[in-house]
């Protein structure tokens, strides 16, 4: 079989698998599954961009959806005239004083190079002063804040802008914080750009959970507005009843799907976009540059090529990815909800999904999200059919059959470990591998 | 102060320093950091909630201390079972091949998710409480009254028994590691691989005395993290980040620096969060007494503190503190 029917053969039975759930379940079940695999293929790509082509493990994919999800509601959401009143001011002078002294350590850090010891004291006297000062300004500044209506705000809103506009200041976002990671942790060996990505993923979550004055914390910011129509609207127009009654379907399912499919073209548009970019990226003489410093850092190294600076640029532009792929997700559900980041979901499923789709190729990695995330969904109702087949002969009441089918749902967990094993071990290659060029 | 600060930095620094021993062994001898570290714990855990369980069913317990102490080994034997057998079925495969550190390092997310699933799977999402005999080795009222202090100072049971063993183990372990023959074996493995299999050490020995050494460490950790707190799947995850900072502001690879590396993370995490309210009220004069808390940080950002001082390590020591010697 050539590469072209595999491919082919291959996207053809994932339609094939999304057609299936649309006739079994539901349309708006298959559609739902959809634009989720849509983004995931596009978070799979900006994971594929910095570990296909430059061998960098960047454990903190959750951290930068967040950032992207915060994008969604800094942009979007209408501003609290009453919050910034109360305290705005307030806060963002704190908030300049803390970065001025974030710059005035710098400045410090770089100039006392030949000082010894004293260099680390006088740095650190600086950034403690300067958090001293900041908390100072910044606390009744966010006391005042969170206390405008917190039931309704407490917080300070957005721009108000339109959400789409915020898919790319998500990626600048997660551009922002990549920088600041791998400026910290490229230089060092692999593992720990690993750890330091964990950890600081988790840092931004408990920042986003936190700061209620930004981001509504554990709160949540609801009713987000959206890019696309509202059913309410779409049920009352002439042309979505027609269709409806011509295609036999109520109503309110039909303006549903509607809503889902605008969002799918949105979102599909978005990764033909970002594939486009990815492949022209990987074929032109940069990604030539990109592959040889994964391979052989020290024959590139020696070829002239700056290893540290190229990585930091790859890490920030696979990031910047996440972070659009965030902002759209956040733009999908509708609403921002920082506690339902978990590193499982988040992180390491983008992993599985790279490695099983094919690491270093597009495509693979698009696949790869597509079939990661559509057996994440459905392991689901499969596992609690398999349950209830292999319990079919027992007792209805007994307490094993009961426990079984009430941790049916940890099956999917379980599930994907398994198939990173498996590919990891018989096909380290990934479904559509990378291939010679 | 000591009743908030040091008594629990102490017991939460020893079971950071268990488990950062055994991401440190792991990485000392085979050379990868193990995401799976923190499910192994868990795992360890929920085999001694499980023992814990069947024992108190049958009406057996140690009176004032935790029953879970002598369901303990059952659990460390059953952990162990699965460190051996994970790395029969998984790492041994990928050690022949000779694959990259970071190869190991996804293969250890994919049994992180496995691990993660069977435990859910087996004794479910929610929270488990498996402690069980005296609460309080020393009641804040019954402190006051031995001293004559107007501060209480509470013991928990599970902290001094966590601190005790932990004792046991480290002493147990720096006997293993520098007397016996096993032991130097596995020191001298994990300095030049080459130069020890030459003078005939078997590596697929030192890699099991590794993995065994490992499971028990990690057992008795979760179990004791559990006893402490409460058993939780997912805190695990959660505790993954600490670990590994305690192992690398040590220097990963030294377990000395671990054990060092936790009790660094654990003060530095109490410190940087307590509330030091009632100590400026001590030592200002009075009237001067601050309004608010007084933190830091707030105590949500606990767990950002392991990750400030692993960077602030990572940027001025990337070998940590301890560096140069491994294991």
């Amino acid at each position: 079989m050539t590469p072209r029917a595999k491919h082919l053969s291959l996207f053809g039975m994932m339609a094939l698998l999304l057609i299936m759930v649309g006739t079994l379940q539901s349309w708006n079940v298959a559609l739902t599954i959809l634009n989720l695999c849509l983004i995931s293929a596009i978070m799979t790509l900006g994971v594929n961009i910095q570990w296909g082509y430059a061998g960098l493990f960047n454990a903190g994919v959750m951290g930068f959806t967040a950032l992207g999800g915060l994008a969604a509601i800094v942009i979007s959401v209408p501003p609290v005239p009453e919050a910034w009143q109360a305290g705005g001011s307030r806060t963002m002078l704190g908030l300049c004083f803390g970065g001025i002294s974030i710059g005035i350590a710098v400045v410090t850090w770089l100039k006392t190079a030949n000082w010894g010891k004293k260099r680390y004291w006088l740095t650190g006297a600086v950034v403690i002063a300067g958090y001293a000062v900041m908390r100072v300004t910044v606390d009744p500044g966010i006391a005042a804040i969170e206390a405008v209506e917190p039931a309704k705000t407490g917080f300070l809103g957005g721009f108000g802008l339109p959400i789409l506009f915020s898919w790319l200041v998500g990626g600048a976002f997660a551009a922002g914080a990549a920088w600041v990671v791998g400026k910290i942790a490229l230089g060092l060996r692999s593992d720990y750009l690993a750890i330091a990505t964990l950890g600081i993923s988790e840092i931004i979550i408990y920042f986003l959970k936190n700061e209620d004055w930004l981001t509504r914390g554990v709160k949540n910011v609801n009713g987000l507005p959206r890019p696309v129509p509202y059913e309410i609207d779409l049920q009352g127009a002439v042309w979505v009843q027609t269709w409806a009654e011509r295609l036999g379907i109520p109503v309110i399912e039909a303006s549903s799907i509607i809503v889902k499919l605008s969002y799918a073209a949105l979102f599909l548009s978005v990764l033909l976009v970002v594939f486009w970019l990815s492949e022209t990226a990987l074929k032109s003489p940069w990604g030539r540059m990109m592959r040889a410093i994964r391979d052989n850092e020290i024959a590139a190294s020696a070829m002239g090529k700056d290893i540290t600076w190229r990585h930091l640029q790859v890490f920030v532009l696979g990031s910047a990815v996440v972070g659009i792929a965030g902002a759209m997700l956040t733009t999908l559900d509708g609403q921002f909800t920082p506690a339902s980041y978990q590193p499982l979901r988040f992180t390491f499923l983008i992993w599985v999904m790279v490695i099983v789709g094919g690491s270093g190729n597009n495509l693979g990695s698009v696949i790869g999200g597509f079939v990661i995330w559509f057996f994440w969904i459905e392991a689901e109702p499969i596992g609690l059919a398999l349950m209830d087949l292999i319990t079919a002969g027992m007792d209805p009441d007994s307490a094993l059959r009961h426990h079984l089918m009430e941790n049916a749902a940890h099956m999917r967990l379980m599930t994907m470990g398994l198939v990173l094993l498996l590919a990891l071990r018989f096909a380290p290659q990934g479904l559509i591998p990378e291939g010679k060029r | 102060m000591s009743n908030f600060a040091i008594v629990p930095g102490l017991a939460y620094g020893s079971q950071l320093a268990l488990g950062a021993l055994g991401v440190t062994l792991v990485y000392g001898v085979l050379r990868f950091s193990n995401f799976a570290h923190g499910e192994i714990m868990s795992f360890g855990a929920m085999a001694t909630i499980l023992v814990t369980w069947a024992l108190q069913a049958r009406g057996i317990n140690l009176g004032p201390l935790p029953t879970a102490l002598l369901a303990l080994p059952v659990g460390i034997a059953i952990t162990i079972g699965l460190c051996l057998v994970t790395d029969r079925l998984v790492y041994r495969y990928y050690r022949q091949a000779k694959t990259q550190p970071v190869t190991y390092l996804i293969v250890s997310v994919g049994l992180m998710f496995l691990l993660g699933g069977l435990i859910r799977f087996i004794i479910g999402p929610n929270d488990q409480v498996f402690n069980d005999g005296t609460r309080f080795i020393l009641k804040a009222g019954a402190f006051k009254a031995m001293t004559g202090l107007d501060q209480g100072l509470a013991i928990k049971t599970s902290q001094s028994i966590t601190v005790v063993t932990a004792v046991i183990i480290v002493c147990v372990l720096f006997w293993f590691l520098n007397k016996t023959r096993a032991g130097k074996s596995m020191r001298a493995y994990s300095d030049n691989e080459d130069l020890a299999l030459l003078s005939g050490i078997n590596p697929e020995r030192v890699v099991m005395v590794t993995w065994i050494i490992t499971g028990a460490l990690a057992c008795i950790a979760g179990t004791l993290y559990g006893l402490d707190k409460s058993y939780k799947p997912f805190t695990f995850l959660q505790l993954l980040l600490p670990i590994f900072a305690s192992a690398i502001v040590g220097g990963i690879g030294n377990p000395f620096g671990a054990i060092a590396g936790g009790f660094v993370i654990a003060f530095s995490e109490l410190f940087v969060t307590f509330a030091y309210k009632k100590v400026l009220a001590y030592l200002l004069p009075s009237g001067f007494a601050p309004d608010g808390l007084v933190q830091l940080l707030s105590t949500d950002y606990k767990f950002s503190v392991s990750f400030m001082i692993l960077v602030i390590v990572l940027l001025i020591k990337p070998t940590g503190l301890f560096s140069g010697r491994t294991l």
